[in-house]
């Protein structure tokens, strides 16, 4: 006996825009009884996840702050997620964003104008997709399979961060602590209205990119050619687009979204670099890009459901005193449901005796 | 469905203020950030020990409130302006990352009190740093070590090249050059506060170089498991860890941070709080040793005096006759460091055969 997923032949529109709705009333179900099971009351505990993080100013300030890379990353993905390039390494390419945009505040301080700025996000930008573009040319080139490569050059980006900031990058009056000088006031980015909160114009970016991205996907011929390579290489063959070169536009379009993110992310919350940057945010844009159904404008609101998840989790644990542990299995349960609702829409479920012969299918895949 | 919601919630506070009516007054809030989990046996699990002592000692007075694992960056910013809005008259920001969020936020909160442990930025009135002068313990250590140590080696696990941890390092080997003027020690940068399997990695390779103990500046209990499976003796970190070595632990620096919690939480009360910086020892109470234990009774003596003696103000460990690494004098004969040369101290004292990391 075994459990076997089979496509269904046609999926139905009406499941699949209830779909996320299914899947917010199964969490706020499973949730409850597992608030019910802590001895804590399941309504507060619900209350405050998802409706007390937005009933103050500043605490929309912070969903946009934590939401900004989520979103900048998790665009840039779409396109790579859809041309069927797996890019995993756009932590990676975060954090070469944020070194290469960092070199001006850091390494020539006394350098103090309005053109810094710019000039920094450009960089960053150019890091990070100077970096996404290493597994596409290791593609293209050598066939490698970007998952791993793009996955393995994370931990070298992250170790070489590490050696910056202890080493040569070292703050010269910081008594040998782990941290770069402090960004000069021309190399902060800018708050978007400050006098009600902290959010920067990282989000404001990452809005226009999302923007901007949809209508590529949506409105231009780029946007078909980066489907019907997605979906079907060798259709794409004969409408003469080149596979090789849509590698190279996906990775560079996402390493400099997730560059931009990381560079934004530094100059605008952080202020300084420090050996870990990101908590994550390059492998929780790929679960954002997903949720966001790798629709641009899906993911604006992922990303901001993503980020709710951990302001309310916070917000549990000092109202309820809950440990972090239970926070992180509830944001685990709401994942679980939105992504089992989607598959259960275009499958379903058949279980198969031991007799019955295994229907092969045929492998996706560049053919 | 919303109406629903808002009469719970409506109910759910009066519930909890019905609870708080039979006190005459409000408790006041007392908070904190951790920046690894409450259940790491190690060092977060010490500051929240603190804590829990601050909640025995006030009772229904206070009301305490933690984020833990929190990460250094933005999310602490966050944590530190949550808790600063939750009602919070003073929060614990208990770890060195945390510096440039705390002072941050204590700019937009200026009547909450903010206490950075480790840190040396006090950019706003409403913040004060400490710390504890954990190197009287490594003294004491090295004073065991020196006699303990059949190879006259010791394997020393570090975590980064921070004044704090260079400082330890020297006054456990003054420690130890008291009773054994050879005295050798290995060092390992784990360059991490936490990470067992690297720990116990780090304390493996010691231990098949040669040595036959084994002390560490990081927090889990990992190189003291390692070194009893060696059947070589070791020292605990921050906690008392004698559960899980019973015949290892020699003794461990316990970090008691509760009588500083409790007299800072006493000040916010009385109203009396004022900014700064405290580093306080075994004399105050913040340094403790954990029982001497797997030593015979004449080690455990002179350990016992050592203590005595730091812990009564008579001696420093950073008393000289001491030269630098290089063999240039530091310290003249009955010279004592001033505490703010200790706390930028960026240099090995002589005997030590290692080179600072940078």
């Amino acid at each position: 006996m075994r459990i076997e997923l089979v496509k269904r032949p046609q999926h139905s529109a009406l499941f699949s825009a209830l779909s996320p709705f299914i899947a917010l009333a199964l969490t706020l179900v499973a949730g409850a009884i597992m608030f019910a099971l802590l001895g804590k009351n399941p309504v507060q505990a619900l209350y405050l996840y998802f409706i007390d993080p937005l009933r103050e100013v500043w605490s929309l300030h912070e969903l946009a702050i934590k939401a900004a890379p989520l979103i900048l990353i998790g665009v840039g993905l779409s396109v790579c997620f859809l041309s069927n390039n797996w890019n995993i390494g756009a932590e990676g390419q975060f954090i070469v964003g944020a070194i290469i945009g960092s070199i001006l505040p850091v390494l020539f301080p006394e350098f103090q104008s309005w053109i810094v700025l710019p000039i920094m996000l450009l960089l960053g930008i150019v890091g990070g997709a100077a970096y996404g573009s290493i597994p596409a040319l290791l593609k293209v080139r050598f066939n490698t399979n970007e998952i791993l490569t793009s996955l393995m050059l994370v931990y070298v980006a992250q170790l070489f961060l590490d050696w910056l900031v202890r080493g040569p990058w070292r703050n010269p009056e910081g008594f040998n602590f782990p941290q770069t000088r402090s960004f000069h006031e021309f190399a902060i980015l800018p708050e978007l209205l400050p006098a009600s909160g902290r959010a920067n114009w990282g989000f404001a970016f990452a809005i226009i990119a999302a923007i901007v991205l949809w209508f590529l996907l949506s409105k231009t011929l780029k946007g078909f050619e980066i489907k019907v390579l997605g979906q079907s290489p060798r259709a794409g063959r004969f409408a003469g687009f080149s596979n090789a070169r849509m590698v190279f536009f996906a990775f560079l379009v996402s390493g400099g979204l997730a560059g931009l993110a990381g560079i934004s992310e530094v100059s605008g919350a952080i202020g300084h670099l420090q050996p870990s940057i990101s908590p994550g945010y390059g492998f929780t844009a790929i679960i954002v890009a997903f949720l966001g159904r790798l629709n641009p404008l899906g993911i604006v609101a992922a990303g901001l459901v993503l980020a709710l998840s951990y302001l309310g989790g916070e917000a549990a644990q000092i109202s309820l005193g809950v440990s972090d542990k239970v926070a992180r299995a509830f944001q685990g349960m709401l994942l679980f449901f939105v992504l089992a609702s989607d598959t259960l829409i275009h499958y379903r479920i058949r279980l198969v005796g031991r007799q019955a012969a295994p229907a092969a299918e045929a492998p996706h895949g560049n053919a | 469905m919303k109406k629903a919601l808002v009469s719970f919630a409506a109910a759910a506070a009066v519930l909890s203020l019905g609870t708080m009516g039979a006190m005459a007054q409000d408790p006041t809030k007392v908070c904190a950030i951790y920046v690894g989990p409450i259940g790491d046996y190690g060092y977060s699990y010490q500051h929240h020990q603190g804590m829990l002592d601050v909640k025995e000692h006030f009772g229904d007075k206070v009301e305490i409130s933690y984020l833990e694992n929190v990460a250094e960056g933005p999310d602490a910013e966050r944590a530190l302006e949550r808790l600063a809005r939750s009602g919070c008259k003073i929060v614990f920001a208990t770890s060195f990352g945390f510096m440039d969020p705390t002072n941050k936020v204590a700019a937009r909160f200026p009547d909450v009190k903010f206490e950075h442990a480790t840190g040396y930025k006090r950019e706003h009135e409403n913040v004060s740093t400490y710390n504890s002068k954990f190197h009287e313990g490594r003294y004491v250590q090295g004073v065991i070590a020196g006699k303990m140590s059949e190879k006259g080696v010791a394997g020393y696990i570090a975590s980064f090249p921070i004044p704090e941890v260079i400082m330890g390092i020297n006054a456990f080997m003054l420690g130890a050059q008291s009773v054994n003027p050879d005295f050798k020690v290995k060092i390992v940068w784990a360059n991490t506060w936490i990470d067992p399997a690297k720990e116990a990695d780090a304390a493996k390779a010691l231990i098949d170089q040669g040595v036959d103990i084994i002390t560490q500046h990081t927090d889990s209990t990992a190189p003291l498991q390692v070194a009893a499976e060696r059947g070589i003796k070791g020292f605990g970190q921050a906690s008392d860890m004698i559960k899980f070595a019973p015949e290892t632990q020699l003794t461990s620096i316990v970090d008691d941070w509760g009588p500083y919690y409790i007299e800072r939480v006493q000040a916010v009360i009385d109203g009396s709080w004022k900014q700064s910086d405290v580093w306080g020892g075994m004399k105050e109470g913040h340094v403790v040793m954990a029982p001497y234990t797997n030593m015979p009774d004449d080690v455990k003596k002179l350990a016992e005096e050592t203590e005595a003696k730091i812990k009564s103000g008579e001696f420093n460990p950073f008393t000289g006759p001491i030269s630098k690494q290089d063999g240039s004098e530091w310290l003249k004969e009955g010279e004592v460091a001033e505490d703010s040369e200790v706390l930028q101290m960026n240099f090995y004292i002589k005997g030590i055969d290692d080179k600072i990391p940078n």
